[in-house]
């Protein structure tokens, strides 16, 4: 196995053998999806438990169904960002659920940094649903599986990633990922929501939406993350959609058979237009379903590294 | 009772010598090469005296927060970090916004007898930045300064009447110079870390525009003011220019902003969380060259305690801050060894500029007829900065575990031996 840690917890860490070993084994288990009794014994006998310290609907579902398809019991567990709610602190409170013989976390947290804190504090493998602003790498990785999928390849492919990058998890795990792949990947977003220090990116940051979206492979839109933004970062949405979203007439700019692509859920008509959320280039839908497939595979790898 | 101890490099701000420091009751009698009769003669062959350290900017979290630090472990680390004089904020639990717990830390002090402390009173009651504290009450009670250390004063009328208000008793202001709404929720330095991290970044500018704004109110009072902890190579330019204009400002730089910068934060270690954060390597290397140019006044290690569970959690839950008093001699003996400082400046720093700064006319020097507060370091000793040598109830550095060089061998505080290592 080329991946033998115990924890996935980012994209900046691992190597592009251990992405493409992820992305391989993915594609195996999307067969699984695709049976009519869609459930193997690969995890039977293991506990997750879905820690989400943060709302989460969409990865918390796919971490369950993708846990349970391996037929690994599944945990859900709901707490505000803080664990000191009651007063506990946030190792407490894993330690606590791994004494119940817990094998896998599945963490999402709203601070940065925070599931590697808990990876390094438990004995249980760890895989990060998203932390703060930092990462998300299952996201990345079902984003890199469509790619992969639609485009037959991955190295040499233009990306534009448009839209709030400094609050973007996504945004960062698949700029990691995307630049050891040898994925040429362009930024662009307001000002307000690019970091002040772009350079540890090493991407091309564009300066208007038309050189962005030119002669793109991919173009991927982010969620505008008004739960993490301060209220000073736009004027509004409709001024938004006019400079920094994406439409029929900015698209025509990339290659004609490029895909849009979108983490969800999508703020119709401020990021993405509703006819092009909704059109033949937009693969959103594959994204959720490549999303089990990605987290079957994270799961099943993790479980046996631990 | 009187001490002789021998064979010591005797380092003042202007000079360096040879000879024996002669002790009698709580003054220097004497600094000499001969051998004069006394009750009890040390041999520190090859070691270096300093007059004793001053710090200007403690937090010994006492009276409220003991668990981290009361002013008996904040003495004791005081004193095993070589320093003789230690300056705690106001930000205790209550705030010392009153004569009571200004006489209350004094009292304590005392009644421990490793230090001279000297509290920093609050600028505004309760620190909340609105309605001026009873300064000249408090000044009688022995405070020497006032800050809202921890919090910036918001609001600029009130810094300016602060600013007017205490020229009348002749004291200073202390800026705690962060502009809170451009700092936000950040929690490290806004640069290239904070974008691999994904952790909020706190501008340059927050502490930057509020060090021009106090530098101006300091010139339309025509009053005296003092940076606190000063992290950026723009505050330094600020503060260059101030001082060309004549206005009465000095500064302090923390041992860390001049030993570690926004790399080591990769990692999430939170032990290197502290405000204002790690700057840049350009931060790191301006914050030097204004230590050894002049424009930096004084070294202040912002001895922040806390408690392991307040650093034991999520990076943006912990508390910022370091302990630093037990590091200040191997961090600053550091640059001697690179040849960024000499002694000299070592000793400017670290006690005569403070003394002059703080109007401790008894301090700062190792001379005749001066009070007898003095630090001898070994600067070769190598040691394990472990639980066997710290003394602060807190453990929350990053250099805690490590390996450090330089050390405070003996600890003189008014003629007593108050450390011995």
């Amino acid at each position: 196995m080329t991946y033998t840690k115990k924890d996935l917890v980012g994209m900046k860490n691992l190597t592009k053998d251990e992405i493409l070993f992820i992305l391989d084994q993915a594609e195996k288990f999307k067969e699984i999806n695709k049976r009519e009794v869609k459930k193997v014994p690969t995890l039977k006998g293991k506990t997750i438990v879905n820690l989400f310290f943060e709302p989460s609907t969409r990865t918390r579902t796919s971490f369950e169904i993708a846990g349970k398809r391996l037929s690994a019991d599944t945990i859900n567990f709901s707490s505000s960002s803080s664990s000191t709610t009651k007063g506990e602190t946030l190792i407490d409170t894993v330690k606590n659920i791994e004494s119940m013989s817990s094998d896998i976390f599945v963490v999402r947290h709203a601070y940065s940094g925070s599931v590697k804190f808990i990876a390094e504090n438990t004995k249980a493998g760890v895989i990060n649903a998203g932390d703060g602003t930092n990462e998300h790498p299952t996201q990345a990785l079902l984003d890199l599986l469509t790619i992969k999928e639609h485009k037959k390849k991955l190295e040499g492919l233009n990306v534009a990633i448009i839209g709030d990058i400094t609050h973007s998890r996504v945004a960062r795990s698949n700029i990691w990922a995307m630049n050891k792949l040898g994925i040429n990947v362009k930024l662009f977003g307001p000002k307000t929501m690019l970091p002040k220090e772009t350079t540890p990116f090493g991407c091309y940051i564009a300066s208007n939406m038309d050189e962005a979206v030119e002669d793109c492979d991919v173009i991927m839109m982010l969620r505008i993350q008004k739960e993490r933004m301060s209220t000073v970062l736009l004027p509004s949405d409709r001024e938004y959609a006019k400079f920094f979203g994406l439409n029929k007439a900015k698209l025509k700019k990339a290659k004609n058979d490029c895909i849009i692509m979108h983490p969800g859920p999508i703020n119709r008509g401020v990021e993405l237009s509703t006819e092009l959320a909704d059109c033949k280039q937009s693969v959103i839908l594959d994204q959720v379903e490549n999303g089990v497939a990605v987290r079957m595979a994270a799961l099943y790898i993790v479980a046996n590294n631990i | 009772m009187s001490i002789l101890i021998k064979g010591l490099k005797i380092i003042n701000h202007n000079s360096t010598e040879e000879g024996n420091l002669l002790i009698e009751k709580d003054t220097i009698k004497a600094i000499t090469k001969e051998t004069p009769q006394a009750k009890e003669i040390i041999d520190l062959s090859g070691l270096v005296a300093v007059p004793g350290l001053i710090d200007m900017h403690v937090h010994f979290r006492d009276p409220g927060l003991e668990y981290k630090e009361d002013i008996i472990s904040g003495s004791q680390a005081a004193v095993a970090g070589g320093v003789t004089t230690c300056l705690p904020m106001a930000n205790t639990k209550p705030v010392n916004d009153n004569s009571t717990i200004t006489k209350y830390m004094i009292e304590k002090a005392k009644q421990c007898g490793l230090i001279d402390l000297y509290p920093i009173g609050a600028i505004t009651k309760g620190m909340k930045g609105e309605e001026l504290t009873e300064m000249g009450d408090m000044l009688e009670a022995g405070a020497v300064a006032f800050s809202d250390d921890g919090l910036p004063v918001m609001n600029s009328e009130v810094m300016r009447r602060a600013l007017e208000y205490i020229k009348t008793f002749g004291s200073f202001i202390i800026s705690h110079s962060e502009d809170k709404n451009l700092a936000g929720k950040g929690v490290i330095h806004d640069g290239k870390v904070a974008t691999i991290t994904g952790l909020k970044g706190i501008p340059a500018e927050a502490e930057e525009i509020m060090i021009i704004r106090d530098i101006l109110l300091a010139k339309a009072t025509k009053s005296r003011i003092h940076i606190a902890h000063v992290s950026t190579k723009g505050s330094l330019k600020l503060i260059k220019w101030a001082k060309e204009e004549g206005i009465d400002v000095t500064c302090e730089a923390a041992p860390h902003h001049f030993s570690f910068d926004e790399n080591c934060l990769l990692d999430y270690d939170t032990n290197y969380k502290m405000n204002p954060p790690l700057r840049e390597k350009e931060d790191l290397e301006a914050i030097i060259d204004g230590l050894k140019s002049g424009i930096i006044d004084a070294i202040a290690t912002d001895h922040a305690p806390h408690h392991r569970d307040e650093k034991f959690v999520e990076f943006d839950n912990a508390a910022f801050g370091i302990t630093g008093l037990q590091t200040l001699i191997p961090l600053t003996l550091k640059l001697i060894k690179d040849n960024k400082l000499t002694w000299q400046d070592f000793v400017r720093l670290t006690s005569y500029n403070p003394a002059k700064i703080l109007k401790f006319s008894d301090k700062g020097e190792l001379k005749a007829g001066k009070k007898a507060d003095i630090t001898i370091i070994d600067p070769d000793f190598t040691y394990l900065f472990d639980n066997k040598i710290n003394k602060s109830k807190s453990t929350n550095s990053p250099l805690f575990g490590k390996e450090l060089t330089g050390i405070a061998k003996l600890t003189i505080k008014d003629g007593k031996i108050v450390h011995k290592l």
